[in-house]
């Protein structure tokens, strides 16, 4: 008889998705906070991007040559890592720091681990967390918005999040310095480049969780535990929450790092108890710690018990039974 | 001739093959601790090193009076002689070095190099090759924390041997001098030296059991008769 059945190797059904569209959706829920850093910082935001994006493509390229391994660039994961390093950090470091930043990412972050999918912590955070530890002065030179951060002269500003370590129990009128809530919507405030605008953010999210490109577990449960333990850290002050809701790199970090694939638990209960210990951790640093901000902490802190986690909330086969053990099989 | 040759064998795999820091991975914590700067990693590397041949030395020669089950505390009594006879040095002729190496200097007693190398060469071997196995793993020693504290001093605090370096001690990268730093250079000379040690076609370091380990050819416990796996089985089935 002819054979009719072609048998070939799984899978049969593919999925249209691809790293490269979902990086593409990425960088494009990127872009109006981008634009937002611009119109807040001027051009050297500009720069600023150019600079981490451009070492980051040349770091991957140059690594996976010199390792001669494939050519990964087309992915444009390392343009993501530029793009979300660069929103990281102070419009005013000066570029050789960053590009710094870009190459500790990709190089010791990601390629010496084996490349896109093979990381076990957030390259941009990691980076960020080493650029942070290496130059603590130039990290924390926070310049006040519209003016030009090109100028040595630029005049410094606290952050809110510098601002609200101060308050106590919630009383935010007894500090001074913190801008208007509209002000910190639209980003007209201090802080890293990128994380400023919480309208830009939030549309760059809606975006992805509309595309279904992020999940929202993680997001949530983040944000969601922060907002908890501020509310009773405030005894109840709305304007408080509002404040450590908007201010520092929580938006950024639970829709943007957060999410990341390679450093998130698989399954929805994984993910929750993820969200939920970044939640803590950032909002234990925010309350108890000498940092002001512990967005990237709790988000390296919690990549690393991403495999433990993983273990905890594997999904049970059906009708798997417990093996017996050992001492019970050899009565047997 | 040939024993001329097998001595310089003994010597030079403690450089590279059986460095006692990059391949065995012994002795990690004085070499994390004493690389911020290239003057203590030398200081620590030549203290240790002294210990390290002395020790040999006399371990070998009294390897026939030890009884083996009490062998263990007599090392550690030959050791913590010889380190306090150089900690004494040290603190008479060079006390700004004592000062940097701290605590580490009377831990070289439980440096796990010496003891190591007492337990699996000396304690067997006469005491010329001992002495010069000693040597090797000792400059073994000092190479590497010299070359880790090259990288670490020059990139996180912009200097060498305490000389500032124009353009770089503008903006050390801190990190190369806290712990992390360490972690990360000692984890990429690793790379580099197993990358060396596979060209010349030995396994690399890595936990993969005992026939892995660059020491799996001198090792006691690895040429230990093993214990009969099918016994086991029988028990388990009865």
């Amino acid at each position: 008889m002819e054979k009719r059945l072609t048998v070939s190797a799984s899978p049969h059904v593919r999925s249209p998705e691809t790293t490269t569209g979902i990086m593409l959706d990425v960088i494009l829920a990127l872009l109006p906070a981008l634009v937002m850093s611009v119109v807040n910082f001027g051009t050297r935001a500009l720069a600023l991007t150019g600079v981490t994006v451009g070492t980051a493509m040349l770091a991957e390229y140059l690594s996976r040559k010199v390792m001669k391994r494939n050519n990964t660039l087309g992915d444009l994961s390392a343009v993501v890592t530029g793009l979300i390093l660069a929103f990281n950090l102070p419009v005013t470091l000066p570029l050789w720091m960053a590009a710094i930043g870009s190459i500790i990412a990709i190089v010791i972050v990601k390629q010496m681990f084996g490349g896109i999918g093979q990381n076990f912590v957030n390259p941009a955070i990691t980076a960020r967390i080493i650029l942070m530890v290496s130059f603590p002065t130039a990290m924390a030179k926070w310049i006040a918005p519209a003016q030009s951060a090109w100028a040595p002269d630029a005049v410094t500003a606290a952050t809110p999040m510098a601002v609200l370590a101060n308050v106590k129990g919630g009383d935010i009128s007894a500090v001074e310095g913190l801008p208007s809530l509209t002000k910190m919507l639209i980003g007209a405030h201090g802080g890293s480049m990128g994380e400023v605008c919480a309208v830009a953010l939030l549309a760059g999210a809606l975006y992805l969780l509309l595309r279904r490109v992020i999940s929202p577990i993680i997001p949530f449960s983040f944000i969601g535990t922060v907002a908890v333990i501020m509310l009773i850290a405030g005894k109840g002050n709305f304007t408080f929450l509002a404040y450590e809701l908007l201010g520092g790199g929580l938006i950024l970090g639970a829709f943007f790092m957060a999410t990341d694939y390679t450093t998130s638990p698989l399954n929805a209960k994984g993910r929750l108890i993820f969200g939920i210990g970044c939640g803590l951790i950032t909002a234990v640093i925010r309350l108890f710690g000498s940092l002001p901000e512990g967005v990237s902490f709790s988000i390296i802190l919690m990549n690393i018990l991403v495999p433990h986690i993983e273990r905890l909330t594997t999904a049970k086969p059906f009708g798997y039974e417990k093996e017996p053990k050992e001492k019970e099989a050899a009565k047997a | 001739m040939a024993e001329k040759k097998s001595l310089f064998k003994e010597f030079s795999k403690g450089i590279i093959i059986e460095n006692p820091v990059l391949r065995l991975v012994l002795g990690t914590c004085p070499t994390l601790a004493t690389t911020t700067s290239v003057q203590s990693a030398l200081g620590m590397g030549l203290a240790a090193s002294i210990v390290l041949v002395c020790s040999n030395i006399v371990i070998s020669a009294l390897r026939k009076v030890i009884p083996a089950k009490v062998r263990i505390p007599a090392y550690i009594v030959v050791i913590a002689s010889f380190v306090t006879i150089v900690q004494m040095l040290v603190k008479a002729f060079t006390p700004e070095l004592d000062e940097q190496l701290g605590v580490y200097l009377p831990l070289i007693v439980v440096n796990c190099i010496i003891l190591g190398r007492a337990e699996a060469f000396a304690g067997k071997n006469p005491v010329l090759a001992s002495a010069v196995d000693g040597l090797g793993m000792g400059v073994g020693f000092t190479t590497a924390l010299f070359l880790m504290s090259t990288v670490r001093e020059i990139l996180g605090a912009g200097s060498f041997y305490g000389i500032s370096i124009p353009v770089l001690s503008n903006n050390p990268m801190l990190i190369f001098i806290l712990p992390p730093g360490g972690f990360f250079v000692f984890g990429l000379l690793m790379a580099t030296v197993n990358k060396i040690a596979e060209s010349r076609g030995k396994p690399r370091a890595e936990l993969r059991g005992c026939e892995a380990c660059p020491m799996a050819a001198s090792c006691t416990l690895h040429n230990a008769p093993q214990p009969e796996p099918e016994q086991k089985s029988e028990e388990a089935t009865a």
